[in-house]
């Protein structure tokens, strides 16, 4: 993919070749420094814990009641979550495949949750949301319900938060993966005998499996490290008590770095539990380029 | 639809777009064509004339402006594609990559409902056909574009279709292999027999395949005739042009007898034969390179003088720029070599020069 | 071959189908429009308990948003850091954009996934190691650790912004370049960078967008006087009981504006779904 023989060839090969690679080593050596030992340190800080035996931290996670059930917790909330997400994303993203007006407002509307931010979401779902919101008034007003709304401060304040900041990134990324994938495929299959619902079947969904699988595994990840939403528009003392404010107050309010980089290492662990069966699971479908014809 | 027809007959197919500035401009107008059982008929003409969109609109992947399709007395452009059952071959060869050959072949009689057990000997003959054995389990991706190329043809035949549609398949490729495979394309179309309409721009694909041929000029019909009649009596100054006829000169008209026109400008006089009604004393004339003589005696009838301005060796001939005095200039092929600023004489057959309304009044 | 009853209920079926989906994602939209409107309507409101609209306008909130949270110096702090972050991701990014587009060598693609990870993995799990190496490293809680930890994912965003448009580019007008006489520098200055510019500017813009929105790093990372717009943000939220929820939108008002401004700009020069993914011809191979 790299000319590297082009562009070498006529520079003096020795010379040329060990500039190009010194470029790279600032970002590298900042990764390495930043990123790899950040959590390598973590890894071994975890072992190390303040009182007890290397596994002390572990052993203390799954054993306290407030802790071990947080990873419970945050997969009840990001699963459904990532799976509402993806899975609306899909078909929605499909119906807009053609490029159109409506498909371009909505593209850049949706921009706006993913830039504003989960914190603002939280504050304008509060506002939004709140038992004395529009959407609430909205409802009374029709009387489509006429109970007290309860979507602030609880499971399904957080639930919504996620699908506000997670459908646009699945919904982008689903749709840039889809427009990859050359229409003429399609039109090729048609002229076969391929009626529109064996378009997708047969050409569309085994050449997005792939991409499918890497945004669920994005999408996932993001819902599963929730934080903000968690605190602001859940009950961060119990039923959205999610993992990522156990590693929080374990690190900023208990001052317990060794028992807080033990559970962003858990946290980190059942995020790669989900993604590798995900993956393995696509693994088991098509790997390969998607554009037809010359290869 | 696996049924054989007898005629497929367009009837003033349209196709509009919206242009630049909203106003709709007619790619394709008014195409009215009959295509009999067996014949292979080749729509040529320059890009934007209108010969994909036909092919689209034929194919069903194009809706129709106005106008009509029928096969037979079935009417089939409500159809949508996968319901007109006719085989295509697309320009880039549109092969499903997440595939193997031999799935991307069998594709259409999946879609058909038959059994595997039915699917695999026809693909495999399909495959012999096109010379491809060994391959069914390779990739699209692995496999170089000539190979390519006949999975897509194999892929439209194995279905037998009661038409082939091919859009320009042989752009793609390289010179010697687009003559390899055009050689494939008459041969599988020999052995099978289906009725093909294929797409083009070049005139020796047209000319060496096709029984007759469709020469559109900004989606207007401009001729269809046989290849021979194509190649040798143009219809118009546009089909010949674009079948070689190089010398174009706009002269006046001097007299007319029958068919028989004599025109002349300022030191040029030919007679050539009339192709179509001529007006107000101009006319265009229309000479291939290859039918001037070069050397013949000065002042004989169709003779024209002039100077060499420029000689291009091509191996077994010469194409030579002729000048005459007032500036006109003349394209000759030519064997045997002149010299630069040799005075020649070229003489062209009164048959060979073909007269048309000149563009101005056209 | 003819359309029959069957067809018809698919047609209806498939009506159907299509207007739930347009539906769901108009819902959306609506819903999302309608929020921003609630937080900005609120922001100017002088009470608003429970009706459609509220009792009076006023623009106080903003006034005393503004003095209560310091966003002037908030917003200084923003500023420093988000430019600083741009700068030093663009700096160490294109070079080494340049090198992964150019040059195949052992290792490239495990240098790769080093690049990829920070953006993949989410803040808050590789945020908290990270805070406790800048604490030990008395880094945590000052400005300079607010950079580095916002470095993190924008260095390689630009890497990965970069690459296509490096590609991009032929590379044989470094070879012409290098023909008609130019060294590497030269070379660097007189073709590439602004060949690249588009891309610089369109890298600067969208790292800018996502630093200014980035919670967790700098939630982890800063001190009271290192806090960026967003951080202080949550926490007005957080302790919303305390202060006039009005107040707290009109700070909300300010930072949503400061990111759609910023945000309106960016997409003059890139496509929005830059922000989510490399903009691709072909997805990639994954």
């Amino acid at each position: 993919m790299s000319s590297a023989a082009a562009a070498a060839g006529l520079a003096s090969p020795r010379a040329a070749f060990d500039r190009a690679l010194l470029l790279v080593v600032p970002a590298a050596a900042f990764m390495l420094l930043l990123f790899v030992y950040p959590f390598l340190y973590g890894l071994a800080l975890s072992f190390n814990p303040k009182e007890g035996g290397p596994l002390a931290n572990y052993s203390h996670f799954f054993t306290t009641d407030n802790l071990w059930p947080t990873i419970w917790t945050t997969l009840r909330l990001a699963l459904p979550a990532t799976l509402i997400n993806v899975g609306l994303a899909l078909p929605i993203a499909f119906k807009m495949r053609v490029k159109s007006p409506y498909q371009r407002w909505a593209t850049t509307i949706l921009v706006i949750p993913i830039t504003l931010g989960t914190v603002l979401i939280a504050q304008g779902m509060l506002t939004y949301f709140g038992p004395k919101g529009w959407l609430a008034q909205f409802l009374q007003f029709f009387h489509l319900y006429e109970g007290s709304i309860r979507l602030t401060h609880n499971y399904w304040g957080v639930l919504i938060s996620l699908v506000i900041s997670g459908f646009p990134f699945a919904f982008l990324l689903i749709l840039s993966y889809i427009t990859g994938i050359d229409p003429v495929l399609a039109r090729a299959a048609s002229t076969l005998g391929a009626s529109p619902r064996a378009q997708f079947r047969t050409i569309y969904l085994p050449l997005l499996a792939p991409g499918l699988a890497m945004c669920f595994c994005l999408a996932f990840v993001q819902a599963f490290s929730v934080f903000p939403s968690a605190v602001l528009l859940g009950s961060p003392a119990g039923p959205t008590r999610v993992i990522s404010i156990a590693a929080y107050e374990a690190a900023f309010e208990q001052y317990d770095y060794s028992l807080a980089s033990a559970i962003a290492m858990i946290m980190g662990f059942v995020q790669l539990i989900v993604v590798a069966a995900v993956l393995g699971l696509r693994n088991l479908m098509y790997r390969g380029p998607v554009s037809g014809g010359k290869g | 639809m696996n049924h054989d027809f007898n005629e497929l007959r367009l009837e003033g197919v349209t196709r509009r777009f919206a242009g630049a500035g909203g106003q709709a401009f007619a790619a394709l107008n008014e195409l009215t064509l009959t295509i009999k059982r067996g014949e292979f008929i080749a729509l040529l003409g320059p890009s934007g004339c209108g010969k994909s969109t036909a092919l689209n609109c034929i194919a069903g992947l194009m809706q129709l402006s106005g106008g009509s399709i029928w096969l037979d007395a079935t009417r089939i452009d409500t159809l949508p594609p996968e319901k007109r059952g006719f085989g295509m071959v697309f320009q880039n060869y549109a092969l499903f990559p997440h595939m193997t050959v031999a799935k991307n072949i069998g594709f259409g009689l999946k879609m058909r409902g038959l059994p595997d057990a039915e699917i695999e000997p026809r693909v495999a003959h399909a495959m012999k056909l096109v010379q491809l054995i060994g391959q069914e389990h390779k990739l699209p991706g692995q496999l170089s574009g000539g190979q390519q190329q006949r999975v897509a043809i194999a892929r439209a035949i194995v279905i037998e279709p009661p038409l082939v549609l091919m859009d320009e398949p042989l752009s793609n490729l390289d010179a010697k292999l687009r003559i390899e495979t055009r050689a494939e394309i008459r041969r599988i179309h020999k052995e099978l027999g289906r009725s093909t309409i294929y797409v083009t721009h070049d005139q020796d694909e047209a000319l060496s395949l096709a029984d007759r041929i469709v020469v559109m000029k900004d989606g207007v019909v401009q001729m269809i005739a046989v290849p021979h009649d194509v190649y040798g009596q143009p219809a118009n100054l546009h089909v010949a042009r674009f079948m070689g006829y190089r010398n174009v000169l706009e002269l006046t008209i001097e007299a007319e007898q029958g068919d028989r026109v004599t025109v002349a400008g300022p030191d040029v006089r030919l007679t050539g034969v009339r192709k179509q009604p001529l007006a107000n004393g101009r006319a265009c004339v229309a000479m291939r390179p290859e039918e001037f003589v070069l050397g013949a005696p000065a002042g004989g009838a169709n003779t024209i003088a002039g100077r060499v301005a420029n000689v291009e060796y091509c191996g077994r001939d010469s194409l030579v720029d002729v000048v005459t005095a007032s500036g006109t200039l003349l394209h000759v092929r030519a064997t045997g070599s002149p010299r630069l600023d040799d005075t020649v004489h070229v003489h062209v057959p009164v048959e060979r020069v073909l007269v048309y309304p000149s563009e101005a009044s056209a | 071959m003819s359309a029959g009853a069957p067809a018809r209920d698919h047609r209806w079926l498939d009506r159907a189908w299509t207007g739930l989906l347009w539906g769901l994602m108009t819902l959306f939209l609506v819903n999302i429009g309608l929020m921003i409107a609630a937080v900005a309507t609120n922001s100017f409101a002088k009470r608003w308990l429970g009706t459609w609209l509220p009792d009076g306008w006023t623009t106080a909130w903003y006034v005393s948003a503004w003095k209560e949270f310091q966003l002037d110096a908030i917003l200084m702090v923003t500023v420093e850091v988000v430019f600083a972050v741009v700068f030093l991701a663009l700096l160490i990014g294109v070079p080494a954009a340049y090198t992964l587009a150019r040059r195949d060598f052992p290792g490239k693609r495990l240098l790769m996934l080093l690049f990829l990870l920070p953006l993949m993995v989410p803040p808050i799990t590789y945020g908290i190691p990270l805070a406790t190496v800048l604490y030990k490293a008395q880094l945590a809680g000052t400005i300079y650790g607010v950079i580095l930890a916002n470095l993190i994912p924008a260095a390689p965003f630009v890497i990965l912004v970069m690459t296509p448009f490096i590609e991009q580019i032929d590379p044989n007008l470094e070879s012409a370049a290098r023909v008609f006489g130019a060294s590497t520098g030269r070379m660097f200055w007189h073709i590439l960078v602004p060949l690249l510019g588009p891309g610089i500017l369109a890298a600067s813009l969208l790292v800018l967008v996502r630093t200014i929105a980035l919670f967790e790093l700098t939630f982890l990372t800063s001190g009271p006087d290192s806090q960026t717009l967003v951080v202080a943000l949550y926490y007005a939220v957080f302790a919303a009981g305390v202060r006039a929820p009005q107040s707290v939108d009109a700070m909300a008002m300010i930072y949503m504006m400061v990111t759609l401004a910023w945000l309106l700009i960016a997409l003059r020069f890139v496509n929005p779904t830059q922000l989510v993914s490399r903009v691709k011809e072909h997805p990639q191979p994954a």
